[in-house]
């Protein structure tokens, strides 16, 4: 009798866990829905001809757009991919490749993980200090440095992990023909490892072109179109902060414009990403 | 000409060699310029406060005198809310992908909710600011405390006293919650995914339920992955920042009801970096935030250090 009942007890809790476990994930799916419906139904309202090409229209004054935020943005994520990119390859090449199991190649790796985890505002007051504060004013170029700093250990850990998953018999079928290391490295091993780098970089944009904390101190913001790289540069996620935070509602709903394109971008390449190192796998 | 053609693709193999030496260099003296810059750029409010700075809870633009106490008393508050939630929810979440649900439907799931941490966390912030908090002030917050009596629960009910007003401490560690949850149950995931199918089946052979086989193998087989896992989340709650930004209310003060406006070390800097006109402000704000790297890199510290003794008793595959 007791048994049974012992018996009853231990299966109770066990669908308890069940369910509840059930209902968590339920959860994690339902906040993901309803961020992506709020984003899809409050931005789309502010979407029209005018927000890609229309400056922002001072408080008060109804219409205008983020053209100049939505160039900023993409020209502060790609000169940050143009020099992140390459860094993170080349440092991700020296941990796989050359300094592997020895003393620096050790240092790195602990470092660049420790980087990994660094808060990105503070990346952002690092350049400010670098490149903001001697100079005397804000600049997208500043930006770029900051965003290329977070990508930079991203970069290099999954271009680690991708070329360490190529045989090493091809390194040495490769070698055995003659052919010097740099180009084993660039034309062999970046080959087979093409689609899992590519997902690698296309990952680490994605993440940095949502970033908000580094560019508040770097690239800040500005209501005009960029005339050069050395000056204040509108981009779309510190605008958002700004409009968001504002009392007027034309600008809220640009903020939730910003907001909707950021996003879409965003979880396109992300989704991207992971369809090409599916159809590598495969 | 051959000679002189084998002497140059030799030198490049050099030149290729120490090209890459210097990108991978170039992470150190990140690192490195951070903490001495940061320092060399705080001069001004370390000489002037010292180490007197972390406990001294006065913040006061007018009068110049700055104290880090109530954004780290933040910081720490709003990270142990999403802590205590979303530590576990991981658990659960991973038990569910790994152990329960259907493969196919694992996948979908498992997809779904690392999307949830690609999302920017501006994004959270803005649903947070315009979305939760309205519902946290009108609904969530009057139950917690009439409905269930948390207000005059002994002990606790000061945590929960207050008029409800939605954005505070409550909501920002809420929403860093949601922020971190995905991130810990990836790696969960993969820490219950790595204990050996014959250690389960063996207890499962015994009779055990399927609960019964998780407490007492797969967490105990993965205790230490999955402290790993609750570091990493740790280090990504101190320092998020446009998420409890919108959210935490940004007053200098520290109050003990979590209903109540704080603020954090990160939230601090987005918010008055662009006041801060005297030398002496943003000295004092930059040495916050060289108490936050300096909070951040221990975390990390300790999280690698984790991470790398789990590997060598455990193997590869973290």
């Amino acid at each position: 009798m007791k048994k049974a009942d012992n018996r009853r007890r231990r299966e109770m809790a066990d669908l308890g866990i069940k369910i509840l476990s059930g209902a968590a994930a339920f959860i994690g799916i339902f906040f993901l829905g309803w961020i992506l419906w709020t984003v899809a139904r409050q931005g789309v309202a502010a979407l029209s001809l005018d927000f890609f090409t229309k400056l922002p229209a001072p408080p008060g004054i109804a219409g205008g757009g983020l053209a100049n935020a939505i160039v900023g943005t993409l020209i502060i994520t790609f000169l940050a991919t143009l020099l992140g990119v390459p860094l993170g390859l080349f440092t991700g090449v020296y941990l796989s490749e050359f300094g592997r199991d020895g003393r620096f190649g050790t240092l790195v790796r602990f470092t660049m993980n420790i980087t990994m985890g660094i808060p990105s505002i503070i990346v952002g007051l690092f350049v400010y200090t670098v490149l903001v504060l001697p100079v005397g004013h804000f600049s997208a170029y500043a930006g770029a440095v900051s965003l290329a700093i977070i990508m930079l250990p991203v970069v290099a850990r999954t271009t680690e992990d991708m070329l360490g998953l190529v045989p090493h018999a091809l390194r040495e079928a490769a070698l055995a023909l003659g052919m010097p290391r740099w180009r084993m490295i660039l034309s062999i091993l970046f080959r087979a490892a093409r689609s899992g780098l590519l997902t690698g970089i296309l990952l680490a944009v994605a993440r940095v072109s949502g970033e908000t904390a580094p560019l508040l101190f770097t690239a800040m913001s500005s209501p005009y179109w960029m005339k050069s790289l050395a000056e204040p540069t509108a981009n779309l996620t510190v605008t958002i902060f700004n409009y968001a935070m504002s009392p007027f509602d034309d600008w809220k709903q640009l903020a939730w414009g910003a907001a909707l394109l950021i996003m879409t971008a965003v979880l396109t390449v992300n989704i991207l990403a992971r369809f090409l190192l599916k159809e590598k796998t495969k | 000409m051959s000679r002189f053609r084998t002497y140059l693709s030799e030198h490049f193999e050099t030149i290729f060699r120490w090209f890459s030496m210097l990108c991978a260099g170039t992470v150190l003296f990140i690192m490195a310029g951070m903490f001495f810059n940061l320092s060399w750029n705080a001069r001004l409010a370390i000489h002037k406060f010292g180490l007197a700075f972390l406990w001294n809870e006065v913040w006061d633009p007018v009068l110049h005198e700055y104290g880090a106490l109530s954004s780290i008393y933040g910081t720490l508050v709003s990270t142990a809310i999403a802590m205590v939630i979303a530590v576990p929810m991981s658990v659960v979440i991973a038990l569910f992908l790994v152990e329960l649900a259907h493969p196919t439907l694992a996948k979908v799931v498992g997809t779904a909710i690392e999307l949830l941490a690609a999302i920017p966390s501006i994004i959270y912030g803005m649903w947070g600011l315009f979305v939760f908090a309205p519902i946290m002030a009108e609904t969530i917050q009057p139950l917690l405390q009439e409905r269930l009596g948390l207000e005059k629960a002994p002990g606790i009910g000061v945590l929960f006293s207050g008029p409800p007003m939605g954005i505070g401490m409550l909501t920002a560690g809420l929403i860093l919650a949601l922020m971190i949850l995905p991130f810990i149950s990836a790696v969960m995931r993969d820490v219950f995914a790595m204990v050996p199918a014959v250690v389960k089946e063996s207890a499962y052979g015994m009779g055990s339920t399927t609960w019964e086989v998780t407490r007492k193998v797969t967490l105990r087989y993965g205790i230490q992955g999955i402290i790993g896992a609750c570091f990493l989340g740790l280090g990504r709650a101190l320092g998020e920042t446009m998420a409890v930004t919108f959210v935490i209310g940004n007053a200098h003060r520290i109050s003990p009801s979590l209903y109540d406006a704080g603020n954090s070390i990160a939230s601090t800097l987005a918010n008055e970096f662009a006041e801060a006109s005297e030398p002496i402000y943003l000295h004092a704000l930059i040495y916050l935030g060289l108490v936050l790297l300096v909070m951040t890199f221990i975390i990390q510290l300790i999280a690698q250090w984790w991470v790398r003794r789990l590997k060598k008793t455990m193997g590869g595959g973290l």
